[in-house]
Parts: C-alpha cells; structure tokens; sequence
C-alpha cells in the first residue's frame, strides 16, 4: 500500500505550486494514472482524503484521468490497444506486443486553482 | 462550498519526479564506477534470499559482488546473507512496503562502488509496491516460486512487465505441488511477450550455472555498452 505516499507526494507539490503562484486556493488536483502505474486508483482517492487532512489542500478533489495500456503493434506497425493486461497481443491482430507506449503514467497535469 | 470561479492550470509533475531523479543519479553513479546493479522482487517467501545467498556465494569466487536487502523489520536476511562472506547491507524499511531510490542512496554511504563488479539489491517481499519506484538498477529479477500456483504472472502483470528477467524458484518441489510449468511460461509471455525465464532450485542448485551464466553476461555487456 504505497498509495499514501503517493498522495502525500501530489498534495505537497500542489501545495508547492500554489505557493508560487501567491497563495492561491488549490480545489483540484488532477492526475492521469496508467493502468500499469502500479498504484491503484481506489486507494489512491482513500488516500488523497485522508492525507489532505491539515494540510491547505484539505477538502481539495483528486480527479483521475484512467489512462489504458498501449502499444507499437510490431505486425500492424501502429500504436494499438491489447487484449488485456493478462494479455499483452494487439487488440487488432493479436500478435503479442511488448512494447508499451502507454498506460505507465503518474502524472499530476493540471491543478484546479483561485 | 465551491469557489465562484476556480481556473484550470496546467501544470505537468511526474509524482514520482523526485524519486526518478534520484534514481538516474544513481544510475550514472553506479556506470561511473562500473558496477553493473540487479534488483530481485518478489512476494514475500518465494525465495529472494536463498537464491541470492546462492549467487553470492557462488560468483564471489570470481567477481566482485555485494548486496544491499530490504527488510521491514528485521536483520534476519543480511545475516544469512552475510554467510556468503559477501559484503551485505541491510535497509530497514520500517512500515514501508518497498524500496525507494533514496534508501538505497543512504544505504550506499561509505562504501566505495568502484571496488564492485555487481551488486544486487534486494527488495521487500512484495508484488504491488515495488513495481512503481526506479531503484538506479540495470536489470529487475522477478521471481514465483512452484508454491506460488501457475497463475502469479497474470494476479500481477505490472510487475511482471516492469522486470527484465524472470526465475522460476523452487523447482525441486514442482512435482509435489503439481507445479504446471508449461502454463506458467505462458503466463509470463502472457504478461510480457518475449521475457527470458529461468527455472531454479536454490536448495540442489539445479538452474543455476545457467542464470549465473546469463546474468554474468548480461554485466559483462552492461559494462562494455558502458565503456564504449
């Protein structure tokens, strides 16, 4: 369960960042999370709640961008989707891919300010 | 509750950011010196430190190899490590559920890399956590033991496909737990077309020249990609 240490890491840059934008308020927090990002969506919005707790974040939101595995499809030589997780093939072809071009993000892109 | 008017702003930060940035620190430190560094994840009694205590012991007869073990609470590991007669340190990681590159910075205070050939870092038992933080390493070992059930690959994909390697442990038991190994090779190529898998006993050593041998090339080429 490393997702608190995650949330921890987000509110304490968010709060960075509003610091240097002069103290504004942050409502939001958004963040694109891979499905293999390793960290689970679920616990991460535990986490965000409780973690924002005492700190200028508190009563802030964390809204999540799910972002799907993709991958360079080496037989359809184009970006494709997979079958699933369980199964790293080409969603078109099938042929097995390995070659992720996304789905590992971690990423704090926007931040809901006033 | 709401503002009247609250503004989208873009911003863009890695979370991890910081533990990344440590980790390509290390990562260049570990080149400079020519220390080539493996990491071993695992869940928890699948055999990380029977099989290390087996490469250590055996590649300290030619190289120069040490560790670093991650363990929650206790020391138990390094001990048994330490029988190797290999240098072995151990991060005591309190409550928290896997390494990160800053431990394994402290952790590396005082000792002289350049007088490594290999090093491996061992990480807490675990599946979930590890699979997320950069540790510097140029090759992650993911291993199953035959007890673990055919299937781990696919309870577990994001590990499996962050790794480079995977061992299969505990071989001398998959008779007597029915171990399917044809069906856990396919869960792992599942997982991650085209991963090398090795299988291995620990205790009768069956499978281990052929890791040694591959992970031992694998530095050697580490190295020289390096040099060049």
């Amino acid at each position: 369960m490393h997702e608190l240490s995650i949330a921890m890491s987000m509110i304490e840059m968010a709060a960075e960042e509003a610091v240097r934008r002069g103290g504004v308020r942050v409502h939001a927090i958004h963040l694109k999370l891979g499905e293999l990002s390793g960290v689970v969506r679920e616990a991460l919005l535990f986490s965000y709640e409780v973690a924002c707790g005492g700190t200028p974040l508190e009563g802030s939101r964390l809204v999540i961008e799910e972002v799907p595995v993709m991958v360079y499809c080496p037989s359809c030589r184009a970006e494709a989707a997979i079958i699933s997780v369980q199964q790293f093939c080409c969603a078109v072809c099938h042929a097995p891919a390995s070659q992720i071009v996304q789905g590992q993000e971690l990423e704090v892109t926007a931040l809901e300010i006033e | 509750m709401m503002s009247i008017n609250p503004r989208l702003v873009e911003v863009r930060q890695n979370v991890l950011k910081q533990n990344d940035l440590l980790a390509r620190r290390l990562r260049y430190r570990f080149r400079e010196a020519g220390v080539y560094v493996i990491s071993l994840v695992s869940s928890p009694g699948a055999g990380k430190t029977a099989l290390l205590e087996r490469l250590l012991t055996e590649l300290r007869q030619s190289i120069r190899v040490a560790a670093l073990v991650g363990d929650l609470a206790t020391d138990n590991d390094a001990a048994r490590l330490a029988r190797s007669q290999a240098p072995v340190r151990q991060i005591v990681t309190g409550t928290v559920c896997h390494l990160e590159a800053a431990m394994v910075e402290s952790a590396l205070d005082g000792w002289s890399l350049e007088e490594l050939d290999l090093l491996f870092i061992e990480n807490v038992g675990n599946l979930v956590c590890p699979s997320s933080y950069d540790l510097g390493e140029d090759l992650r070992l993911v291993m199953m033991s035959v007890t673990e059930g055919e299937d781990k690959p696919l309870k577990y994909p994001t590990i499996f496909n962050t790794a480079d390697v995977a061992v299969i442990t505990k071989v001398d038991l998959a008779e007597a737990v029915e171990f399917d190994l044809a069906e856990a090779y396919q869960s792992i190529q599942r997982v991650r077309p085209g991963m090398r898998v090795f299988e291995v006993s620990s205790k009768t050593g069956d499978g281990m020249s052929g890791l040694i041998r591959f992970l031992t090339s694998q530095m050697v080429e580490g190295v020289k990609a390096t040099a060049g």
